[in-house]
C-alpha cells in the first residue's frame, strides 16, 4: 500500500503557518539571509535603528509605549516612525533594533497570526504566539551578526489566565518572560531604571500611562538616540493598551496632556534636572 | 493489454456534471444578500464547529456548499492566495475578482482533468469601501463556470427555488435583522420546518467595521435578531 498519499497530511503540522507557506511557495519574499546585504555593507553604512520601547503590566492588562525616533549613527533618520504594532486583537509587538528588518518581522508576524486564526478558526495561545516570534528572531540571527539585530518586546493579554503578560527576547530568539515591566533598545537601561522606581503592583490605567511616559522621557533625556516629546512639531510617543477587551490606542491628545503635565512638573520642582 | 473503453467527450462531461450536481443537491443551501451595511451570508448548518462560511481577507468572505473536505481545501487555498498577495503588495490589492478567477480556473481544471469532479459550489463576496464602488459577489460552479451576482445569490440543493423566492422578496438596503429574516425564510422555502438559531450559521461583511469586515453572528445575538418579528 502506498501510504504516502495521505500520511503526509498528518506530518504537515505547519499547515496553518504563514511563514512556512511563504518559505515553501515564495522564498524570494521571505526575509532571510539571501535578501540581506553582505556584511561589509551592513557595517560600513549604518541603517536606521529604532531606539526605545517598553511594556509594563497594570491592573487591566499591559501598556506598551515607544518613542518616535529612528537613529542612524549620530543622525536622526526619522522623527515619526511607529514602533508599537498591533499583532492581533490581544497582543502587540514593540520593535527595537534595525528598523527595516524589524518592521518586516512585525508585518510577517501579524500575517502569521491572522493566517492561523483564519485557517484554524481559532486563536493561538499567548505562549504559542510568543514562541513563534522567538523562532522568527532566531531566523534573523545571521543578519543580527552583521549588525542588523532585531530585538522586540512582545506583550499580550492571556485569555486563559486572565492577565497581561510580557516577553523579551535576545538576538538568538531566546525568550524570557518578565513579570512586571521591561524595556528594549538603546535607551532601555534608562527607561528600566525609571520603571524600577515608579512601577507598582495593580496600577490603574492613568497611573500606568504616566509611569510609561515618565520612563520614556527619562530615556530620551539620557540616551542620544531616543526622541522625547517634540512640542514644536507636535510629535508624541505612541502608547497602546492591551486588555481583555482588546488592543486599544491611547489618543495623541491624551499622551500630549500627560507629557505636558510631566514636563511642567519637572520644570517646577527641578526633578530630573 | 485490453483496449480502454471509448467514451465520447460529450458523454464524459455530461456524466461528470450529473455526478457533481447530484452531490451538491444533497447538501443544504446558503443564501447571500446585499444589505444596508454590507453583505449578509446565511447558511443552514447545524454544526457550530465545521464552518461553511468564513473570512478570507479584510473585505472578502467565502462560502461553500457540497462536500466539506473539498470546499475546505478551496477555502484554505483562498486564504493562502490572499495572505501572500497582501503581504507582497498591500492589503488593498487583494481583490475578490482575482480570487474568484483562481477558483474558477482550479475547478475548471479539476473538472476536465480529474476522474472525479469536485462536488462543490463556492461563493466569494467582497464588501465595497463605500466611496461609490459596489459590492461584488461571485458564484463559481463545480465546472469552473463563474457568474457575478447582484443583490442576492443562492447555492446548494434548493438554489433555484430559493432564487425565485428572493426575486420576489428581496429589497435593497435592508437593515440586518430584516434581511436575516428574509434569508432564513428563503432557506426554508422548500421545507416544511422553521429554522432556529441552532440550525444556522450567519456572518456579515460589515462595512462599518475597522479593517477586517468579517463578523460572525453568535447564536445568542442571532435569536435576538430573529425574535424581533416573531
Amino acid at each position: 500500500m502506498n501510504d504516502e498519499r495521505w500520511q503526509h497530511l498528518f506530518r504537515d503540522h505547519a499547515n496553518s503557518s504563514f511563514s512556512e507557506l511563504l518559505r515553501r511557495d515564495s522564498p524570494h519574499l521571505f526575509p532571510g539571509p539571501a535578501a540581506r546585504p553582505p556584511a561589509e555593507a551592513a557595517t560600513s553604512d549604518p541603517v536606521p535603528h529604532g531606539t526605545t520601547v517598553l511594556a509594563l503590566r497594570y491592573r487591566d492588562g499591559v501598556i506598551m509605549a515607544g518613542d518616535r525616533q529612528a537613529t542612524t549613527g549620530y543622525q536622526v533618520a526619522s522623527r515619526r516612525i511607529e514602533k508599537i504594532f498591533k499583532a492581533d486583537d490581544l497582543s502587540g509587538v514593540g520593535i527595537a533594533g534595525a528598523a527595516g528588518p524589524a518592521m518586516e518581522m512585525a508585518k510577517l508576524f501579524q500575517t502569521e497570526l491572522e493566517h492561523y486564526e483564519k485557517v484554524e478558526g481559532d486563536n493561538l495561545s499567548l505562549d504559542g504566539k510568543a514562541n513563534k516570534l522567538g523562532q522568527m528572531i532566531r531566523m534573523n540571527l545571521q543578519a543580527a551578526m552583521m549588525g542588523l539585530a532585531v530585538v522586540p518586546i512582545f506583550a499580550g493579554f492571556d485569555e486563559k489566565a486572565g492577565v497581561g503578560r510580557l516577553f523579551k527576547y535576545d538576538i538568538t530568539g531566546g525568550r524570557y518572560e518578565e513579570t512586571n515591566y521591561d524595556s528594549q533598545g538603546s535607551g532601555s537601561k534608562d527607561a528600566r531604571d525609571s520603571l524600577k522606581k515608579l512601577w507598582k503592583r495593580d496600577m490603574a490605567r492613568d497611573e500606568a500611562l504616566r509611569v510609561a511616559l515618565e520612563a520614556l522621557i527619562d530615556a530620551a533625556d539620557e540616551d542620544v538616540g531616543t526622541g522625547g516629546p517634540d512640542l514644536v512639531r507636535g510629535i508624541y510617543p505612541t502608547v497602546k493598551t492591551i486588555t481583555r477587551s482588546g488592543f486599544g490606542e491611547v489618543t495623541e491628545e491624551e499622551v500630549k496632556r500627560v507629557c505636558e503635565a510631566i514636563l511642567a512638573e519637572r520644570t517646577k520642582t527641578g526633578n530630573g534636572g | 493489454m485490453p483496449l480502454p473503453y471509448y467514451v465520447s467527450p460529450e458523454q464524459m462531461m455530461k456524466d461528470k456534471a450529473e455526478y457533481a450536481r447530484k452531490g451538491i443537491s444533497r447538501g443544504r443551501s446558503i443564501v447571500t444578500l446585499e444589505i444596508r451595511d454590507g453583505i449578509l451570508l446565511v447558511a443552514e448548518n447545524p454544526s457550530t464547529l465545521l464552518h461553511k462560511i468564513s473570512e478570507i481577507y479584510d473585505r472578502i468572505a467565502f462560502a461553500g456548499v457540497g462536500k466539506y473536505n473539498e470546499f475546505e481545501n478551496l477555502r484554505i487555498a483562498g486564504i493562502r492566495h490572499a495572505d501572500i498577495k497582501g503581504y507582497s503588495y498591500s492589503r488593498g490589492d487583494v481583490t475578490a475578482k482575482a480570487l474568484a478567477n483562481a477558483y474558477s480556473q482550479a475547478l475548471g481544471n479539476i473538472f476536465t482533468q480529474d476522474i472525479k469532479p469536485f462536488e462543490v459550489e463556492v461563493l466569494v463576496a467582497e464588501v465595497a469601501e463605500g466611496n461609490g464602488s459596489r459590492n461584488e459577489i461571485y458564484h463559481i460552479l463545480y465546472d469552473g463556470t463563474i457568474e457575478d451576482e447582484r443583490n442576492y445569490a443562492a447555492m446548494g440543493g434548493q438554489a433555484d427555488e430559493i432564487r425565485r423566492f428572493l426575486k420576489d422578496h428581496f429589497r435593497e438596503a435592508l437593515p440586518l435583522d430584516e434581511a436575516l429574516q428574509v434569508g432564513v425564510r428563503a432557506l426554508t422555502v422548500t421545507q416544511n420546518k422553521t429554522l432556529n438559531e441552532r440550525d444556522l450559521e450567519v456572518a456579515v461583511l460589515d462595512r462599518t467595521k475597522e479593517r477586517r469586515k468579517f463578523r460572525r453572528i453568535p447564536p445568542e445575538a442571532l435569536s435576538q435578531l430573529l425574535g424581533t418579528q416573531r
